[in-house]
């Protein structure tokens, strides 16, 4: 493992989830954030660096920053879609590095589920999107479905396989009790649940839910006084390949490749060290991807790996153990709430659904249509 | 709400492609530095950075690259499920998103070669589609 201790998270929290009438994406935020200070030990004072990213104005850092009464010396509002907090994680790493700020804030919050916003017309399609969007597409998960097919197509990975995601996912929401879903499905459900873009059923969709959540890093200096154990920063890497789906390189292979590959080597740690693994689960099929583009197996090799159950409670391989965008919450950027559920692993908070002894976590963002990927290695001192 | 088709807006990189398209002709770049062909249309060659770009005539040939059914759209989508949204590959080595009309949804499969046909997708757009061809 690496032996520098530069950064870590010190404070998480989530906000209300699910469906939160009568609140506003701002009100999420401010509460997740005050949750996060407290775990965090810190004050609003303490926070020198302010980093979000949503769809809800022209620049949510200005907006945020000016509703929590907050004025940065440093700020980021890095958007690439959902790993975009995974992303932040990694450069508020390096700011800290630079010795630029000692605390950063990262938040998100989004009423989408509330304001019905998803899937909205468009008269018009500008730009790169003048190219797709005709075709009527719905997007990400038709993007997804594309992916999925030819997975299907190169490697005859099955829905079966695919559902075995889902299910294994929903054992683990059974066990957390903010999780939206919690009551348990079959294979047979995934695969008896309605098409909504094929290859891809309803139940290999993630929920569309309200919610936010933050996160606090903090300088080694400070993470050595904040109230609970640091969960320190090992390693971190990001990359994205692609903005619309018809351009991504290869359907099968997502930029994960690198970011993976990159933030194992900078964390020090082999894959068998990890003990536990947060993914970004928009679909059941990112999953899949990004578990063989981390390298956790051959590509082609996903169907099997997660095949009779090896990432449920109590299998080999411990995955999205609050169950996932797939059960829990998925408010629209769902990067945010691996990272709280990672930190809340490696510090043993997690009851029921606890990963015994789990030291080293790893969680993977995946944005846009498979666009963006950025890998976290968080770890404690064992 | 939009109740036609988002309106593909041509812009100084996409004019020759709408109005070839107008013509029932599908026209893509080259890269006269690096010889590659270039979909969708750019200022420069994103493989070699060269600005220095032609159009030509594809020729309308390719394969399904991969492909899905809809079965959930929306807005003035949702009246046409199911329907096969794809992307192809050209023969000349450029990807590009599609429908493929002409077929049941349950004939279409990944490798099938497929050449172009012009379709009134709206009242004011003409888009490029495919069919399943011969072999």
């Amino acid at each position: 493992m690496r032996p520098e201790r530069i950064a870590a998270i010190v404070g998480v929290a989530e906000s209300d989830l699910g469906l939160t009438p009568g609140k506003t994406a701002l009100q999420l935020q401010a509460q997740a954030a005050k949750a996060a200070l407290e775990d965090a030990g810190l004050e609003k004072s303490d926070v020198d660096a302010l980093f979000t990213a949503g769809n809800w104005s022209w620049s949510p850092n200005l907006m945020l920053a000016e509703y929590l009464g907050i004025q940065p010396k440093y700020t980021d509002g890095t958007n690439i879609g959902g790993s975009s907090f995974e992303a932040h994680v990694g450069h508020a790493l390096a700011g800290i590095e630079a010795g630029r700020f000692d605390v950063a804030l990262i938040a998100y919050g989004s009423t989408q589920r509330s304001d019905r916003s998803r899937n909205r017309p468009i008269a018009e399609a500008t730009l790169a999107e003048q190219y797709e969007r005709p075709y009527g597409l719905p997007t990400p998960v038709g993007a997804y479905a594309l992916a999925a097919m030819r997975h299907m197509h190169q490697y005859g990975t099955t829905s079966e396989q695919l559902a075995e995601i889902a299910v294994a996912t929903r054992k683990w929401a059974a066990m957390n009790e903010k999780a939206m879903m919690r009551d348990p499905i079959t294979i047979e459900d995934v695969l008896n649940s309605r098409w909504i873009a094929e290859p891809l059923h309803l139940l290999d969709c993630c929920l569309v839910t309200d919610g936010g959540g933050a996160v606090v890093v903090a300088s080694a200096r400070r993470a050595r006084n904040a109230r609970k154990k640091p969960v320190w920063v090992l390693g971190h890497g990001e990359t994205h390949t692609h903005y619309s789906i018809t351009n991504m390189p290869d359907l099968t292979l997502t930029g994960a490749v690198q970011s993976g590959r990159a933030a194992l080597e900078m964390a020090g740690v082999t894959r068998d060290e990890i003990d536990v693994v947060e993914i970004y689960d928009s679909f059941t099929i990112t999953v899949l991807l990004t578990l063989e583009a981390l390298g956790f197996c051959q590509p082609g090799e996903g169907g099997a790996f997660v095949s009779g159950q090896r990432t449920a409670p109590g299998g080999p391989f411990p995955l999205n153990t609050n169950g996932g965008g797939l059960s829990y919450c998925h408010p629209g950027m769902y990067g945010i709430f691996l990272l709280i559920e990672a930190t809340r692993q490696v510090r043993g908070e997690c009851g029921p659904r606890q990963v015994p002894d789990a030291k080293i976590a790893l969680a993977h963002g995946t944005g846009g249509v498979l666009s963006s990927s950025a890998t976290v290695i968080l770890g404690r001192e064992s | 709400m939009a109740d036609h088709i988002p309106f593909p807006v041509a812009d100084g990189d996409s004019r020759p492609f709408w109005e070839g398209i107008a013509q029932h002709k599908l026209l893509i770049q080259r890269c006269e530095n690096c010889q590659r062909h270039i979909f969708y249309p750019r200022s420069l060659c994103p493989y070699c950075f060269s600005d220095t770009l032609s159009w030509v005539e594809a020729s309308g040939k390719g394969t399904i690259y991969s492909y899905t059914v809809v079965h959930q759209a929306y807005g003035p989508f949702a009246a046409q499920v199911p329907f096969v949204v794809a992307i192809v590959e050209l023969a000349e080595g450029v990807r590009m998103m599609t429908r493929i009309a002409g077929a049941g949804p349950a004939s279409v499969r990944i490798g099938m070669p497929v050449r172009v046909v012009f379709e009134q997708a709206d009242e004011n757009v003409t888009l490029p589609y495919f069919q399943l061809a011969e072999e």
